[in-house]
C-alpha cells in the first residue's frame, strides 16, 4: 500500500498530478485538488511520475 | 568500473541521475555544479523566493534514495571537455574522466552591451540572485524590468506587491507575445496595468545612468526613467561554451534525437532540459529546445534509460518522444496555463472568454490544434490536453 500526502499549503492546484495518476488525483469543480490517500502497490509508477511532475513539488509519498 | 558525469546540478541532471538507477547502471556518477547548491526548484525564485520568506534550502528537490551514493561536486563548473580522451575540465582545474556524458549545463540570462555603471543591474537566474535581489527591492523603489517575457511579468508582480514603482521596458509589441500571441498577451498587460506597472513597449534601453551605481535608464527615443534597480530578463542563452573543439552541432544547445542521445560523436553522451535540441513526434517540425519547467524531467527520464542501454553496449529505445510541453506563470492572483506549443500557432481563437476575464485561447496551425492557454481556468484545460496528446495517433 502506498499513502499519499500533498502539503495543501504548497499545492497551487495546477493540476498536473491528475494527467500522470488520475485515478489518485483530480480537480473538482471549483478547480481545487482532491486526491487518494492511499493506492495499491502497482500504482507506484504512475503515482512516483505524479510527484517529479508537481511544479511545488508538495506530494510525498511513503510505503505502508 | 565506468564512471558517468552529469555536467549540471539543476533539475534535468537530477533527473538524470534517477533514471540512470532506475534503467540498473550501478556504477559511479558524479554532479559537476557551478552553485554551491544541491538541485532546487527555479520558478519559486521570481515568486515567493523575491517575495521574502523562501530560502534555497525550502527549495531543494527531494533526492531518490537510489541516488544517496552519487557524487555530487558543486561549486566549481565545467569549463572545457575533450570528448576524444572523454574528460571534463572544472573552473578549478581539476579533471574528470567519464564513460558516458551528460550534458545539464542550461541556461544563463543573456546579457546585453549596454553603457553605464553595473551596480544596480539584476539578473534572476539563481537562488543567490533572488536573494540578492529581494534584499534591493522595497516600498517606493524605482525598479525598471528590462524584457517582458515570463521571468519579467513575474518579477513585475511581484516587485508592486512590496510596493515598488515598476516600469517594463521591452521591445516586443505586448509582454509575452511569443507564447500567448498578440490578444493575450494584451490582457496580460491590461492586467499589470490595472496594478500600476508602466509599460514602454517598442523600446530598447540606450543607457544606465549614474556614475558608481545605476540612478536610471534612458531609453532609445530619449525618455529617461528613474531607477535603483534594473532586472535584465531579456532571454537566454544556451551553457554549452565548454562543448566547443569537439566538433558538435553546437548552434542552438545541443542537437539530441528522441532518446536524447547527442548526434555527431560516437562517445556515449546524452542531453536533457533546457540546453538539449530535441523532436517532439507530436508537433514535428524541426528539432527544438523548450525551456518550460516539465521537460527537464521529461528528457531526463528519457535520456538515463539511453546512457544506461548505451554503456552496456545495447541500442536506446528509438520510439518517439512525445512530452507535452506545459508551462505555467502566477502574476498576481492570476494564474497563466499552457499545453502544447501555442508558440508554433498561425492563427487562434477565443473558445471561452472574454480574454480579460478567466478564458481560454485555442493556437491552431494548419494540422489543427497546437496548444491552449487558459487564464484561471486550469480545471477547464484537461479535455483540450487530452485532444493534444492524441495528435499522433
Amino acid at each position: 500500500m502506498i499513502k499519499i500526502h500533498v502539503d495543501m499549503d504548497k499545492c497551487q492546484h495546477y493540476g498536473q498530478c491528475c494527467f500522470e495518476a488520475d485515478d489518485v488525483f483530480a480537480l473538482d469543480d471549483d478547480g481545487k485538488l482532491v486526491y487518494q490517500e492511499e493506492a495499491s502497490d502497482d500504482r507506484l509508477a504512475d503515482i512516483e511520475s505524479a510527484v517529479d511532475v508537481c511544479p511545488m513539488q508538495a506530494i510525498t509519498i511513503t510505503s505502508a | 568500473m565506468t564512471q558517468v558525469v552529469i555536467v549540471g546540478a539543476g533539475l534535468g541532471g537530477l533527473r538524470v541521475a534517477e533514471s540512470l538507477r532506475a534503467a540498473g547502471y550501478t556504477e559511479h556518477i558524479v554532479v559537476v555544479g557551478d552553485e554551491e547548491h544541491l538541485p532546487y526548484n527555479r520558478p519559486p525564485l521570481s515568486k515567493e523566493a523575491l517575495a521574502g520568506g523562501v530560502q534555497v534550502e525550502d527549495l531543494l528537490f527531494r533526492r531518490k534514495d537510489s541516488i544517496n551514493d552519487v557524487e555530487w561536486r558543486l561549486g566549481s563548473g565545467v569549463v572545457a571537455s575533450d570528448l576524444a580522451a572523454r574528460t571534463v575540465t572544472l573552473a578549478d582545474g581539476s579533471s574528470i574522466p567519464f564513460d558516458g556524458l551528460v550534458v545539464a549545463s542550461g541556461i544563463r540570462p543573456r546579457i546585453l552591451p549596454i553603457p553605464g555603471p553595473t551596480q544596480g543591474r539584476h539578473f534572476l537566474r539563481t537562488a543567490d540572485d533572488a536573494s540578492t535581489l529581494r534584499a534591493q527591492i522595497g516600498p517606493d523603489t524605482n525598479v525598471v524590468i528590462m524584457g517582458a517575457g515570463f521571468i519579467g511579468c513575474e518579477v513585475a508582480a511581484t516587485a508592486r506587491k512590496l510596493g515598488a514603482n515598476v516600469h517594463i521596458v521591452a521591445l516586443d509589441a505586448e509582454p509575452m507575445i511569443r507564447p500567448l500571441g498578440a490578444e493575450l498577451g494584451a490582457a496580460m498587460r491590461r492586467r499589470h496595468e490595472a496594478q500600476g506597472v508602466q509599460f514602454h513597449l517598442g523600446r530598447t534601453v540606450a543607457e544606465f545612468l549614474g556614475t558608481d551605481a545605476v540612478t536610471g535608464v534612458r531609453l532609445d527615443d530619449g525618455t529617461v526613467i528613474d531607477a535603483s534597480v534594473i532586472v535584465e530578463a531579456v532571454g537566454s542563452v544556451t551553457n554549452t561554451e565548454w562543448l566547443v573543439g569537439n566538433d558538435l552541432d553546437l548552434s542552438d544547445g545541443v542537437l539530441v534525437d528522441s532518446a536524447m542521445v547527442v548526434q555527431g560523436t560516437e562517445v556515449p553522451m546524452v542531453a536533457v532540459g533546457d540546453v538539449a535540441r530535441h523532436p517532439n513526434a507530436l508537433f514535428g517540425g524541426p528539432e527544438r529546445r523548450i525551456e518550460h519547467w516539465n521537460i527537464p524531467t521529461e528528457t531526463g527520464k528519457r535520456a538515463g534509460a539511453a546512457l544506461a542501454a548505451l554503456l552496456s553496449g545495447e541500442e536506446p529505445d528509438p520510439s518517439d518522444f512525445t512530452a507535452m510541453p506545459s508551462f505555467w506563470s502566477d502574476q498576481y492572483d492570476y494564474k497563466i496555463q499552457s499545453f502544447g506549443m501555442p508558440g508554433i500557432a498561425t492563427s487562434q481563437v477565443v473558445a471561452v472568454g472574454p480574454v480579460d476575464e478567466p478564458c481560454i485561447v485555442e493556437y491552431h496551425d494548419e494540422t489543427g490544434l497546437v496548444g491552449v492557454i487558459g487564464i484561471d481556468r486550469t480545471s477547464d484545460l484537461a479535455p483540450y490536453r487530452k485532444q493534444l496528446a492524441q495528435r499522433l495517433a
